[in-house]
């Protein structure tokens, strides 16, 4: 593989949580345009490494690239290129779909956040409820705008932190539909989960 | 809106029940009760609103948005100032809310601009102080309930200075305390420059405390927030 192929690379990696190993040593390498499962049962240290990917956690020893930035001498490289949707819908409740979204252009300093926005509330599904305040979405619509908002400015590796906790069969069918469209779209799509879903 | 409705309505039920039920009896050398009392009012509504800061800091931190924001190229300290900034704002703003039922109180001043200035100034470096404590609460609470809880003593400070009744009354220990803890010397900056009286060395006294609190608390709450990156 080409270097321009390879979205995220790791080398033995290794993470302590004071004196608990949590990562003893990882290592894989990421396809560009992929969707990469990282599957293990809880305190796996999945989530771990999605924080040392993201920049959020430091690494005790080993090597990370993503999107050909390393992580430890140039994260602000790496926190341009990704994008980061936790275990948690992390929406600002008292702004509505939309205002959120345009909160996220702005913060990227995209030149029409407003069109950014109004493009992905089609793409979501949330326009006709895109000006109410999101403490009213249901579970899934929660979960369609925090991805939504990872996608704000087209970074090429997304993160999602197990995307279908707490949603609905029919929430996670569209939350996987998602991912494979993004993918097909040529973004890497990392994800963990606890099992793999069949429609992948 | 609804947080400054909260904030401001326990020091406005402090202001009335202490004018109209224990002012009558209380002593202070002055004519005009609501005058005295107004400045450590307007410090118990920042000590009840930067639990706001901390609370919601907090649920931020839960909710995955500081995680989000951080995995971000934007400034990580914008995140802190964010909460900074709002704290300022709507304390500002309750400051205003409690100072027009204090009006309607019977409270006058004969202070100029300048010194509105002044108290101004002093008020919000005591609310960047208290806020910046509020910080490291709500980055170090375990739970919802720990985050808010820290601003309970600071409400409760006010009652221990010369924020309701002269010190002079106080027994011993009580007194030393209240004598040298900062809100005294605030409360006393405050009222002096209102009242259009000469400050003297007290103001600088409120100045080093409020500074001295803010740069401990900010360097707290940096080394508090790098723990979690």
């Amino acid at each position: 593989m080409s270097k321009n192929e390879i979205a995220i690379s790791v080398q033995g990696l290794k993470k302590s949580y004071k004196d608990i190993p949590v990562l003893t040593g990882v290592d894989f390498e990421v396809k560009t345009g992929s969707i990469f499962a990282l599957l293990g049962a809880n305190g796996a240290g999945k989530t771990t490494i999605v924080k040392i990917l993201s920049t959020l956690l430091k690494q005790d020893s080993g090597n990370a690239t993503v999107n050909g930035f390393d992580l430890s001498s140039n994260p602000g490289k790496v926190r341009e290129s990704i994008s980061l949707t936790g275990q948690f819908a992390a929406v600002d409740e008292i702004l509505t779909g939309r205002e959120n979204l345009i909160m996220m252009a702005s913060l990227r300093h995209l030149s029409h956040p407003q069109q950014v926005a109004k493009d992905l509330l089609k793409r979501f599904s949330l326009t006709e409820a895109a000006d109410r305040t999101a403490a009213t979405y249901s579970g899934g619509m929660r979960r369609r705008l925090d991805i939504a908002m990872s996608l704000v400015g087209k970074p090429q590796v997304i993160f999602l932190d197990e995307p279908t906790t707490g949603l609905d069969p029919e929430g996670r069918i569209e939350v996987w539909k998602i991912v494979k469209a993004l993918a097909d779209g040529g973004t890497t799509v990392f994800f963990c989960a606890a099992w793999t879903p069949s429609l992948l | 809106m609804d947080t400054i409705i909260t904030v401001t309505i326990m020091p406005i039920m402090f202001m009335l029940f202490f004018v109209y039920v224990f002012g009558g009896a209380i002593q202070t050398g002055t004519d005009n009760y609501v005058n005295y009392l107004l400045p450590g009012i307007l410090l118990i509504s920042i000590a009840s609103g930067v639990s706001y800061t901390a609370y919601r800091l907090f649920l931020d931190m839960q909710r995955g948005i500081l995680e989000r924001f951080n995995s971000m190229p934007i400034a990580r300290s914008a995140v802190l100032w964010g909460h900074v900034l709002t704290s300022l704002v709507s304390n500002l703003i309750s400051g205003i809310v409690i100072i027009l039922v204090a009006l309607i109180m019977g409270f006058r001043s004969p202070a100029g601009i300048l010194s509105w200035l002044a108290v101004t100034g002093i008020l919000t470096l005591f609310t960047l102080a208290l806020t910046w404590i509020a910080v490291i609460a709500g980055l170090s609470a375990k739970s919802v309930d720990g985050a808010s809880a820290f601003s309970y003593p600071i409400i409760f400070l006010p009652f221990i200075s010369s924020a309701f009744v002269p010190t002079k009354s106080m027994p011993g220990p009580v007194r030393v305390f209240a004598e040298n803890q900062p809100v005294t010397s605030i409360v006393g900056s405050i009222r002096a420059l209102l009242s259009n009286q000469s400050v003297g060395i007290e103001i600088w006294l409120a100045l080093a405390w409020c500074l001295g609190i803010i740069l401990l608390a900010y360097f707290l709450a940096r080394r508090a927030y790098k723990k979690h990156l």
